[in-house]
């Protein structure tokens, strides 16, 4: 089919507006295209991409794995369906818990890579044992408030000051 | 520290200096941190991302920048002001629209800013004109050095520093340039360069990031993969490979439309000239693609000695533009101005207040045409 509008080169790009019931549709060749400012988006963008592909797929089955279901981090409360649904993740904890499903998603973003060869913090990092602790003490605290148990919240924000420190 | 201090003037990343300048607009680093011991932002409460966005901000505005350094608490922040610092490559659309409490830590020469509870705990960048990657990465290093002498970070050996999207691990890193291609535009060979950047592995947006159209010819490429290379590999790779490359494309589109397409190259800067000039209404977009070829025009004359009938008219514009060379005419300052003071949040604070849209083409075409006005 021809382009509609210089009437020369092959038509490679089908348009199809739908407005007001009308259906109109436009065949045009990515010179004409571009003239005409249609934007012609040949390349999607990781993130997109990585939405596009968790919303699509049908089951955490078929995207993580069997083993996986239902599983909830135990610090954070976070489930795989709700990454599918997010695309974030709840806390740094949920690498470890959700390591092996989330394995297949770091290969496909990173080019197969999965093993960290940059920089590293200066200081001797606070360990993951370290981080979990914090974070668990952050959720009790949040716990204590809610109750209106403050000489308790009170302890529990000592901790984590001596924890920090 | 007003944001109409800031309003009426370019900022780095459309300075026109700087490396390759003509077609590298800016180069950008951004790191993206978590801190130890909390959740990330997508499961916080209120309260906890207060807590966060009190430390980082304690924390980012007690560093010692070389500049003065002011904080903008965006969710408090007036919608037009958050408009704005998005326009200013100062904030990302995420943060200015997100959700719960965030900020800004903004250096007022804004070389420099810090988003505090946008995707991440926080992320820093650094802005420089023209291709100044390996400078953009010197400071921002060591700016997170300094910022990491105060608090933890989120990290793993294993995937390095902890993100709330698994795009994002290890690094961490986003290396963007912003380029200026309005010649492979015209001589339909843009494909080329959204093909190699592909096939590089590499992201392309427009303008304003995620999503947006190639506004006025620009674009953002930068890199996806953030693990398993390291932050210098990335940059090296961007130095001296794919924006030489991609530079190389845009010139040789150039020369193709000096030495086969004179005429159309003409045709485009005539009609952008008379546009501009003439016209009463000139909507944000209309303005960046008509100014886009002007900037072609003048680019061409002043980095490749370019003379075409269009061309040297751009000469005669040169009564209102205090940059001009009288010999030269309309400078490219001028022009690097224009795009940034036409555009909707930048027109609107500067005139003082709110417009509607129509008053806004209004005052646009205004100042267009005054910029331009010649010797009538």
């Amino acid at each position: 089919m021809q382009c509609q509008i210089c009437n020369k080169n092959d038509a490679t790009i089908h348009l199809t507006e739908i407005a007001d019931g009308q259906r109109a549709e436009m065949h045009v060749c990515e010179h004409c295209a571009q003239e005409q400012g249609i934007a012609v988006k040949s390349q999607i963008p990781l993130n997109e991409l990585l939405s596009s592909l968790l919303a699509v797929q049908p089951t955490d089955e078929e995207l993580f794995g069997p083993s996986e279901k239902g599983a909830a981090c135990p610090h954070c409360g976070f489930t795989l369906a709700q990454f599918r649904k997010e695309a974030v993740l709840g806390c740094p904890y949920d690498y470890e818990v959700f390591e092996k499903p989330l394995l297949n998603l770091i290969k496909k973003a990173h080019n197969g890579k999965t093993n960290h060869c940059g920089k590293v913090p200066s200081k001797t990092s606070t360990g993951t044992k370290e981080q979990i602790k914090l974070i668990a003490l952050r959720q009790q605290l949040e716990a204590a408030v809610r109750s209106e148990d403050y000489e308790r919240a009170a302890k529990l924000r000592d901790k984590i000051n001596k924890c920090e420190n | 520290m007003k944001l109409t201090d800031l309003s009426s003037d370019i900022n780095e990343w459309f300075s026109g200096s700087g490396p390759l300048a003509d077609i590298v607009i800016s180069s950008r680093i951004r790191l993206a941190r978590n801190l130890a011991g909390y959740k990330f932002l997508n499961r916080c409460k209120t309260d906890e991302k207060a807590e966060i966005l009190k430390k980082l901000r304690d924390v980012l505005m007690s560093l010692d920048l070389g500049d003065k350094i002011f904080y903008i608490s965006v969710d408090k922040a007036p919608v037009l002001n958050r408009h704005f610092l998005v326009e200013r490559h100062l904030i990302s659309r995420h943060h200015a629209f997100g959700k719960g409490p965030r900020g800004a830590v903004i250096a007022q020469r804004e070389f420099f800013t810090a988003m505090i509870n946008e995707e991440d705990h926080l992320r820093i960048q650094v802005l420089r004109g023209g291709l100044q990657l390996s400078k953009c990465a010197e400071q921002i290093n060591h700016i997170d050095d300094m910022i990491e002498q105060k608090v933890s970070y989120a990290f793993s050996p294993r995937y390095g520093y902890l993100t709330a999207c698994p795009t994002n691990l290890g690094t961490a890193i986003r290396v963007s340039v912003m380029l200026h291609l309005p010649a492979l535009k015209i001589t339909g060979q843009i494909e080329k360069f959204f093909n190699a950047a592909r096939d590089m592995e590499l992201a392309v947006r427009g303008l304003f990031g995620e999503g947006t159209e190639a506004a006025g010819d620009f674009y953002q490429i930068s890199n996806q993969v953030t693990l398993g290379i390291s932050e210098a590999d990335i940059i090296a790779q961007f130095e001296n490979t794919v924006i030489p490359e991609i530079v190389e494309y845009e010139n040789t589109a150039r020369n193709q439309l000096l030495s086969k397409q004179i005429d159309v190259l003409d045709d485009k800067i005539s009609r952008a000239m008379a546009l501009l000039r003439n016209a009463h209404l000139i909507s944000s977009q209309e303005a960046l693609f008509l100014l886009s070829h002007l900037r072609l025009g003048l680019n061409m004359r002043d980095q490749m000695g370019a003379s075409t009938p269009a061309i040297d008219t751009l000469c005669t514009l040169s009564r209102q533009d205090v940059d001009a060379d009288k010999s030269r005419g309309l400078s490219i300052e001028t022009i690097n101005r224009l795009f940034m003071l036409t555009l909707p949040a930048h027109l609107q604070l500067n005139y003082g207040k709110p417009l509607d849209a129509t008053h806004r083409d209004v005052l646009r075409a205004q100042i267009i045409r005054s910029a331009l006005s010649g010797d009538t």
